[in-house]
This record gives structure tokens, C-alpha cells and sequence, in this order.
């Protein structure tokens, strides 16, 4: 009923074309972002922006980086978290040594870096595909953390070599209270994640595609199956660039190498895995599994079991239940959780009219 | 259709389970003060953290059962699991820092630089004091930049120092450090690099020569850096090592063939796990301490009375009692009591805010007649904090590893304090610069 198409019908290729075609979908997806950028950042306490939201947003961005990457192209990738590095060591000796620098020209410049790295560690893309991929970008990984950590100018020769933020002003406003991170986040990520729909349905969106259904087929039919990778893996390290430096920015106010481990890369991926391969929603679905479910279960564990079980064994129980839970959701739902949400709209469509 | 509906009750209920958690216990005025505790008890430094924090809700019982409190304002905390994990940290620190109960946060202790780092801005605009007892960052030392920040004890750079005026007592004097060689083996991370320009000054100050050789986390494989060292045939080796590199470098120290006792641990390579992986190897190594382990002082035996005998102690394992950072968990948690204490002398004896508990740290002051007070005589050291001055002690003491227990084989050393606070001002004035702080000027501080 509330899904329900009819009477909405397209009378241009354009109106066709657009991205929310369906009113209902316009509606919801402007009233979120309406509550998110108006409602929440009232309502919401400390501990909520600087937790729970801001983390999840940024991680959801560097999701979306990778799955444009390895969900639309088929590029597999573990070298998420060092272009996430990257970026975000660029933004800040950017934002450094050019004084007067816009915040945001900082982050874009930040992401154009990381894309340059990321065409650089996508050259072998050429030749090997697949897990062998893979370790290329493993390489990267590696590479870039030992370069941060070995050459002391990235770090402004900090002898810690821990980054710290600068003050967050945009266009004259301070952002560095956490309702202000939040909301600079949100909007950098709720702009990036609308050029996302729109590339993935342009015409380099369907030649992703093409390349990761079957690149042979892809060569045959005439698209640049190296260019493709290639711009891929540029534009993916942009978003994971940006995505790094509005973690090192927004969240957590300084960074070190070590922030942006092989773990970070796994987290990113299972991000997707977890969420959904080729959907841009799913990103979010699995950043926020990601994300959110560590803390309720910690939160849970800490004011439930208290005083019943040892503090060392409720926190093995949480991975435990944690774990079991994503086996649990992949066997259920072996495309991710947005195509359980998928299945959901479908059925909402035909509410309460089955037959 | 309405076969559906009784689907959605556990999901309802699981959302209202959720919400409530989310939602935090309702305030109430309660005579507490509150100490958030960012713990790790699992991952790869659990057996630290458990020490550490082990000791410091041991100590804080102890004042709950003997004294009833600070002046009868019960102390109060609770864990959360940060894994040594920045983020979680982060997470931790947000989720605590409104207290508990309605009793106010006094300071936080995550016990990691990295968490430290990243929640030193939040503890400078929430006012609650972060203490990093014997590491942290450096330049935080001075107070006037840095009002939230208390590398208590002893920070990297007095540790560095007090070690070089160590070798050079053994030499008889620090001009016979001329034309000696001394190799530094750090762990490849923030940590380990802190000390490089320090160790370079002193080196040119002294005339000794001094090669910095980097081991890459985690450090399990280290026989090309012996192998090197072997052929420096330095007289000395500062180790600055965490973790699984400490007990390999001993081991691979000895099969090069590099007199054990010639090797210096820093303060991330003192404890009881650090030694006794390796065996025999590490047997007549040496390293400094802030604090001797063992059991043999009064605040331990009461703490021994008081709260493990009567079966509340937080070690699971009793071999833990008395270690190098259960011991450390006791000297963080006399010098949060104390600083509590001093504030309430101040503001009155009631719940103190973080702002009134910083004043309390600023104005710790720790004398012998005050150690016998605590029972801390030999555990503790002299100690007295100020506005400019976060640091207070800078004192260690050096202990050898006889294959089973550390030995205090020292009197307090002392680092040359005098000769890094420029170093510090001027690290700490680049930070304000850069970070467009105005400092603070100490002297007009009551």
C-alpha cells in the first residue's frame, strides 16, 4: 500500500532515469536526512555523535569506497585502510603547509592523493585478478604504513609521530563540538554517497559491472577493460581517502600509522560483505552492524551480567555472540543484509494485496 | 496479516532493552565520587591491564573498607573493555565520562598512549584529567598548555635520562660517557620513537655515541638487529620494547653472544612477563622501575588483609599480587585518591568535579612523612606536582632479574629534569601554536 507504484509513470527518459524514481522512496530518503540534519543534532548527547554516529558514517563511507572497488568492479582489495592513510595524512600535511587552505579543499585534496596511490597499487590489476589481487593490495598496506611511520615529515616530525587535527572552521563556522563533527560528517558523506548512485548507474557504472560479471566478455564488447580498473581503483581510494581523513578530522582528532592496521582494512571489508556486495545501501546496513552491535552488546553485558560472570568472560561472550550472529545473518542471507531488505520491499510492495 | 504481528514483540522488546541501555542510569544525588576505568582484560596486552587495574580497584577498596571513603565520600568505578583498541577507547571514555549515578567522573586512566592521545582534546574541553602514569606524551608535562594532562611520575624523556645517569654512575661520572657506545633497540611505533631526539642531545652533551636500531612491531623475529649490534659492540643496549619483543631480544641477545647485564629495560620492559619467557636468558638483566614489585610494603599488606583475604580481591590469579603492574595499579591508584584528598581539603569533603580534581593533582605533594602515611614508603616516590609541572617525580630505581624474581639493585636515580624542560617548553609551545591555544600563566594560579 505504502510501496505502492501506481499512478506514478514516467513521461521522460530523464524522469525515468533519476535515481529515487518512486515518490515514496523521495519522501524517505529526505525525511532522514531531514531528522539527521535537523532533529538529531538537537537531541543527541555527546556520547551518541562521538561513539556511535560519527563512526558509523565514516565507516560506512570507506565501505561504499571499497564496494564501488570490489562490489561493482569485482576488484578484490585489501588495501582499504592504508588509502584511508593516505588520505588522511595528505589532508592534514596539505592543511599544514598551505595555510589558509579550506577545510573541505583539505579533504578533497586528501582524497585526490589517496586515488593517485590508488591507481599506483591498481597497475597490477592488469595482469592478476582475483586473491592474487589481493596481496597486491596487501602490499599496499604494508607499504604505506611503513613509509608513514619511517619518514618523520608526514608527521611533521612529530617524535611520536601521532597527527593531531587542526580546528575544524568551515566557511567561518566552527564544527569541533560533537553535534558539529557529526553534522559535517553526515553532510560530506550524504554528498559523496549521492555521487555514488549517480556513478554506479552512469555509463563507467555499467562498465564496472561488466568487467566484474566477466572481463573477457567486457574486452569483446569494446569497453577499456584496464582504463575501468584502473578508474575504479582511483575512484574508490577518493572515497576511502576522504573516509580516512574524516576519521583522523571528525572522530577521532588524531591519528597514528597504527590506526590504519590490517584489521581496519578487514573491518572495511566485512563492512561490505556483511552489509551486501554492489549496493550502496548496504554500506550502511553493515557499518552500522558493524558498528553498533559491539556497543550494545558491551553496553548489555555491562549493566546485565555485572556480578554474574567475570568482567574477562562477558567480554569473550560478546565476540562470541558477535560472531555467531554474522555466521547466522550470511547463512540466512549469503547476498547481505540489504538484500534482506530487498526481499522486505518487495513484500511491502504487495502489502496487503498478496493475490 | 495478523499472523505476523506476534514476530515483532521480541524485536519490540530487544529495541526497548536497547534503548534503556542506551539511555544510562538516572542521576541522583549520591555522596560518590566516580572513577571510569578504561580496562583491558582480553587481547594481546591483557596480562598488563589485568595487572594494572588489578591493583588500582584493589587499592580503591581498600579505602571503601578501611576508611570508609575520602572523608566519607565513598569511591565508586566501573570497567569497560577498551582491548587497547583506540577507537574503543574512545568509546569507553565517552560512554563513562558522565559518571555514575550521579556521582562525577574524577579522572580517566586508559594505561595506552594511543587512547590517551586520542582523548586528550575531549578531556581538555569535558575538564576531567587524563593520567597517563609513567608514559604519555611527553611535552604534556607542561601544565600550561596542557591543563587536563598528567604524565605522573615519570615521562619518556626523563626515563631516557635517569638511564644514561645511571651508566654513568656505574662509570664513575658522566664525563667518562665520552667516546662510549650505547645502542637504543625500540619498537617500531609512536611509543618507541618518542625518545630518538632526546638520546640524540644527550648523546652530543656527553660525547657518547649513540645508533638507533628499529625492531617492526611485533618484534618476534630479531636477529639481523643482533647481528648488528654485535658488530657495534656497544657497551650498552637500551631496550624500549613492549610485549613479545622483550623476552625474544633477550634470547637472541644471549645466542649472539651480548652480556645480558649490560642491557637496560625501559619501563615498558620491566616486568615479570617481560623476563621470564626467556628463561635463563634473562638472568642478570637489568631495568628500571618507578615502583619495586614484590609485597613487602605496608599498603599491600593491608590491601593482602583487607580485601584478598576476605576473598574480594580483582586478581583471579593470587601470582599476580605483588607484580611489577599490579604494583603499578596501587601507586596509580594512591596518587587518584590522594589527588582527590588534596581537592577536597579545598573544595570540601563532597563529590569533586574533574576541574576540582585537576586542581587536586596540581597540587599533590608527596613527602617522606606523607609516604609512611600511605604505607608507601619504598613503593612510592617523593613526589610534588604544580601548575607548570605535571610530571612531579622523575625518579627511578634499577632492578635485576635473578631468573625469578626482580631485585632492587639501586637508590633512586634521578633524570636531569633541568636539562629537558626547554626541550619540552618548546615541544609544548609548538603544539599551543599550532593548535591556537593560549597557555595558561602558572604564576597567577592559586
Amino acid at each position: 500500500m505504502f510501496f505502492s507504484e501506481a499512478g506514478q509513470f514516467s513521461t521522460s527518459y530523464a524522469a525515468d532515469r533519476r535515481i529515487l524514481r518512486l515518490r515514496q522512496e523521495r519522501g524517505v530518503v529526505w525525511a532522514i536526512l531531514g531528522v539527521a540534519l535537523l532533529v538529531v543534532p538537537f537531541v543527541g548527547n555527546d556520547y551518541w555523535f562521538s561513539a556511535i554516529l560519527v563512526p558509523f558514517l565514516v565507516l560506512s563511507l570507506a565501505g561504499l569506497g571499497l564496494n564501488l572497488l570490489t562490489g561493482y568492479a569485482g576488484q578484490l582489495s585489501l588495501g582499504s585502510a592504508a588509502f584511508m592513510a593516505v588520505g588522511a595524512f595528505a589532508a592534514y600535511n596539505f592543511l599544514l603547509r598551505l595555510p589558509g587552505l579550506p577545510l573541505l579543499a583539505g579533504f578533497v585534496l586528501g582524497g585526490l592523493v589517496a586515488a593517485v596511490v590508488g591507481v599506483f597499487f591498481g597497475l597490477p590489476s592488469r595482469r592478476i585478478k582475483g586473491f592474487y589481487l589481493i596481496v597486491a593490495t596487501l602490499a599496499a598496506q604494508f607499504f604505506v604504513q611503513w613509509v608513514f611511520t619511517q619518514y618523520g615529515w608526514f608527521s611533521n616530525f612529530n617524535s611520536s609521530g601521532v597527527i593531531s587535527a587542526p580546528p575544524l572552521l568551515v566557511g567561518g563556522y566552527d564544527f569541533s563540538d560533537p553535534a558539529g563533527r557529526y553534522v559535517l560528517t553526515l553532510l560530506v558523506v550524504a554528498a559523496l554517497t549521492a555521487l555514488a548512485y549517480r556513478l554506479v548507474r552512469s555509463d563507467l557504472g555499467r562498465n564496472w559491472m561488466a568487467v566484474r560479471d566477466m572481463d573477457t566478455a567486457a574486452a569483446v564488447i569494446g569497453i577499456p577493460v584496464f582504463k575501468t580498473k584502473l578508474l575504479a581503483f582511483a575512484i574508490s581510494s577518493f572515497y576511502l581517502g576522504v573516509a580516512g581523513a574524516l576519521w583522523a578530522f571528525t572522530y577521532l582528532g588524531t591519528v597514528e600509522p597504527h590506526g590504519f592496521d590490517l584489521t581496519r582494512s578487514f573491518q572495511v571489508l566485512f563492512i561490505i560483505i556483511i552489509g551486501g556486495m554492489g549496493s550502496i545501501l548496504g554500506n550502511f546496513i553493515g557499518a552500522a552492524f558493524i558498528v553498533l552491535l559491539p556497543v550494545l552488546l558491551s553496553n548489555l553485558g555491562g549493566s546485565l551480567l555485572v556480578g554474574i560472570i567475570d568482567v574477562e568472560q562477558t567480554e569473550n561472550l560478546q565476540k562470541i555472540i558477535f560472531g555467531v550472529l554474522i555466521i547466522a545473518f550470511l547463512i540466512r542471507e549469503p547476498d547481505g543484509l540489504a538484500s534482506l531488505w530487498q526481499k522486505l520491499r518487495a513484500r511491502a510492495r504487495l502489502w496487503p494485496l498478496r493475490h | 496479516m495478523l499472523r505476523q504481528t506476534p514476530r515483532l514483540k521480541p524485536l519490540f522488546a530487544a529495541l526497548a532493552i536497547g534503548a534503556s541501555v542506551f539511555a544510562g542510569p538516572a542521576a541522583q544525588a549520591a555522596n560518590e565520587q566516580y572513577f571510569p576505568l578504561q580496562s583491558y582484560r582480553i587481547g594481546p596486552y591483557a596480562a598488563g591491564g589485568t595487572g594494572f587495574f588489578g591493583g588500582f580497584i584493589d587499592y580503591l577498596q581498600l579505602v571503601n573498607n578501611r576508611d570508609k571513603g575520602v572523608n566519607g565520600v565513598k569511591l565508586t568505578w566501573s570497567e569497560c573493555e577498551t582491548e587497547y583498541v583506540v577507537e574503543k577507547g574512545v568509546e569507553c571514555y565517552e560512554r563513562l565520562k558522565k559518571g555514575l549515578n550521579g556521582a562525577p567522573a574524577a579522572a580517566t586512566n586508559p594505561l595506552s598512549v594511543g587512547i590517551a592521545y586520542a582523548t586528550l582534546e575531549r578531556s581538555t574541553a569535558d575538564r576531567i584529567p587524563l593520567i597517563t602514569i609513567n608514559h604519555g606524551r611527553t611535552d604534556s608535562t607542561d601544565g600550561s598548555v596542557f591543563p587536563y594532562a598528567f604524565p605522573l611520575q615519570l615521562n619518556p624523556y626523563s626515563e631516557v635520562s635517569a638511564i644514561i645517569n645511571y651508566i654513568g654512575q656505574k662509570y664513575g661520572s658522566l664525563d667518562k660517557l665520552k667516546g662510549k657506545k650505547i645502542v637504543t633497540l625500540y619498537h617500531g611505533s609512536p611509543y618507541g620513537k618518542e625518545t630518538i631526539p632526546v638520546l640524540d642531545i644527550l648523546a652530543k652533551k656527553y660525547g657518547f655515541e649513540v645508533t638507533h636500531i628499529e625492531v617492526p612491531h611485533p618484534g618476534n623475529e630479531q636477529q639481523s638487529q643482533w647481528l648488528n649490534i654485535r658488530r657495534i659492540k656497544p657497551d650498552y643496549v637500551i631496550l624500549r620494547g613492549w610485549g613479545v619483543m622483550n623476552p625474544v631480544a633477550l634470547k637472541t641477545a644471549q645466542k649472539t653472544g651480548y652480556p645480558i647485564d649490560h642491557i637496560i629495560g625501559n619501563i615498558w620492559s620491566n616486568s615479570e612477563d617481560d623476563a621470564e619467557p626467556a628463561g635463563d636468558a634473562a638472568k642478570g638483566y637489568i631495568s628500571i622501575t618507578t615502583h619495586p614489585s614484590g609485597t613487602n610494603f605496608e599498603v599491600l599488606k593491608e590491601i593482602d588483609k583487607t580485601v584478598v583475604k576476605a576473598g574480594k580481591g580483582n586478581l583471579k590469579d593470587p601470582k599476580g599480587f605483588g607484580s611489577v603492574y599490579y604494583n603499578l595499579g596501587v601507586v596509580n591508584g594512591i596518587l587518584n585518591v590522594e589527588a582527590v584528598r588534596v581537592a577536597q581539603a579545598k573544595f570540601g569533603k563532597r563529590p569533586l568535579t574533574g576541574e576540582e580534581v585537576r586542581w587536586g593533582f596540581e597540587n599533590i605533594s608527596i613527602d617522606d612523612k606523607r609516604l609512611k602515611e600511605l604505607g608507601a614508603t619504598g613503593l612510592l616516590q617523593k613526589l610534588k606536582l604544580s601548575c607548570a609541572d605535571h610530571e612531579g617525580g622523575g625518579s627511578v630505581r634499577f632492578q635485576q632479574w635473578d631468573g625469578k624474581k626482580w631485585n632492587v639493585i639501586s637508590d633512586w636515580v634521578q633524570a636531569d629534569r633541568a636539562l629537558l624542560r626547554p626541550i619540552i617548553e618548546k615541544s609544548a609551545a609548538e603544539y599551543a601554536k599550532e593548535k591556537g591555544i593560549t597557555p595558561r600563566t602558572c604564576t597567577k594560579e592559586s
